[in-house]
């Protein structure tokens, strides 16, 4: 097993497993997503509850669940373990006039972009996920069945303006994230080929750019009382 | 034309540094950028200053010894080495910064000549092949793609500078180290050492204190010899593939 080890320390390895970690996030957003766009539905929220309450109690979505959380936290130590070695191989002296030319600004501040990500992912999770799972979420009855009233609890969230603010900003930090992240993906993975590179940056920028959007669309469209 | 230099000046490696300004004012916009410093060095001479010290060697763009930072790129504004760089692509009356490559891999000897031989290490850890001895192969006794060969030879064309690091903002030298994998790992002479390659040079890039890629693409755009980040993916290919698959090799002798 030394051969492991060495391997998942090396700077390689451990770019592999950003990527690899990244990709498994980049697929539970699209799942996520698709899930909230039911709060749009004009039906009280009762298609939004009942999918909220089989995902908080079925045993399989528990376990990818946790699974989940585990990437989030390797993702987040991978990067602070390369950004510290990254920054210490530039040496004590830093460049007294660099130039932005070469690259774009979202693959230089992919680090100021997660922690934005981060920051917003426990503000998240203190005011849902949270309450769903060890608070008090008032139930509600459908047909004889008591079932947990998510959507009541997103919607007074979503009433405050600032709230939906704070949200729509970081939105925008998670597409520039995307805007990187989903191609450099593939790089790191190695499937670079000129047959597929324009495929994967399309697919990369189109979802960086459609997913965010759709997920801060429903605040919004929540905070104006629309619904489809 | 006339320019204002701002320029790196350090005694030695474990002193401190600083910029100091000097005023240009015989340059011709023919002058090669060297060219134009060499001026600079014959005129501190003269007043009895000591010259700027900076690397040079063949200045025709294929050695890979010039390097300088350059108002915020390595080699300058072009695309190209130090050496092939002229005064035209100034401005008359420009403020130029020139800086060393600035990594921790690469230490600085004397004001804006750095230490390279960390890439000369990486070379030495497994950028090599076996070859026989005897009698003169054949020329064309192993038949290889003509596209394959181009490829090998766009890699092969790195000439080890290291603009690439002085780029990265983590002064990573994977386009570098995945270049030197890649001109070997394509072509069949490559093969017998293939997988204990890239393991080798991977391991000796990280002990040399090199950053990790993060994918900005800066190196391919400020390389000299426009070497592609597909290399990079290459590379990653070439090591996941490897780590999994190969022998553990082990120093030291076998038998007793």
């Amino acid at each position: 097993m030394t051969w492991f080890t060495k391997f998942v320390s090396s700077s390689l390895g451990r770019k592999l497993l950003m990527a690899l970690t990244g990709i498994f996030l980049v697929l539970f957003l699209a799942v996520h997503l698709a899930g909230n766009l039911q709060l749009l539905k004009n039906d009280n929220g009762h298609a939004f509850n009942v999918y909220a309450e089989f995902m908080s109690t079925n045993t399989i979505i528990q376990l990818v669940s946790k699974g989940n959380f585990a990437f989030i936290l390797l993702h987040v130590f991978i990067a602070l373990f390369l950004t510290i070695k990254n920054r210490q191989a530039r040496g004590g002296e830093r460049y007294a006039v660099t130039s932005s030319k070469s690259s774009i600004w979202a693959s230089r501040n992919m680090g100021i972009l997660g922690t934005l990500i981060l920051i917003f992912l426990v503000v998240h999770l203190k005011d849902f996920w949270a309450q769903m799972h060890y608070g008090g979420v008032a139930t509600v009855n459908y047909d004889g069945k008591e079932v947990r009233d998510l959507a009541a609890l997103v919607g007074e969230w979503f009433d405050k303006g600032w709230y939906v603010g704070l949200y729509v900003f970081c939105m925008g930090a998670l597409a520039f994230h995307l805007w990187h992240g989903f191609e450099s993906a593939f790089q790191t993975l190695g499937l670079n080929h000129l047959k597929y590179n324009a495929v994967i940056s399309f697919v990369g920028r189109a979802f960086a750019i459609v997913v965010p959007v759709l997920f801060a669309l429903i605040p919004i469209a929540m905070y104006f009382d629309l619904k489809l | 034309m006339k320019v204002t230099l701002k320029i790196w000046r350090q005694k030695g490696p474990n002193e401190k540094g600083g910029f100091k300004t000097y005023q240009h004012d015989h340059v011709s916009p023919d002058m090669s950028f060297l060219e134009m410093l060499d001026v600079l060095n014959t005129n501190l001479i003269k007043k009895g200053e000591e010259p700027v010290h900076f690397d040079h060697d063949c200045r025709e763009g294929i050695c890979g010894m010039c390097s300088l930072y350059i108002n915020g790129h390595p080699h300058g504004p072009l695309q190209t080495t130090t050496c092939q760089l002229h005064m035209r692509s100034f401005k008359d009356g420009e403020t130029i910064t020139i800086e060393p490559w600035r990594a921790r891999a690469f230490p600085i000897i004397k004001d804006l000549v750095v230490d390279r031989t960390a890439f000369d290490r990486i070379q030495q850890a497994g950028g090599y092949i076996s070859v026989n001895t005897g009698g003169v192969p054949d020329a064309n006794e192993i038949p290889i793609p003509k596209k394959v060969a181009d490829e090998a030879f766009d890699a092969a064309t790195c000439i080890g500078c290291g603009a690439c690091v002085a780029a990265c903002k983590n002064a990573s030298a994977m386009l570098f180290v995945s270049a030197k994998v890649s001109q070997f790992a394509l072509l069949p002479q490559g093969k017998p050492e293939r997988k204990e390659r890239v393991q080798k040079m991977v391991a000796q890039m990280d002990a040399e204190g090199f950053g990790a890629c993060t994918n900005t693409k800066a190196c391919e755009a400020e390389c000299p010899k426009g070497i592609s980040v597909t290399n990079i993916a290459r590379l990653n290919r070439e090591y996941y593939s490897a780590s999994i698959s190969s022998y553990e090799w082990q120093v030291g002798g076998g038998g007793e």
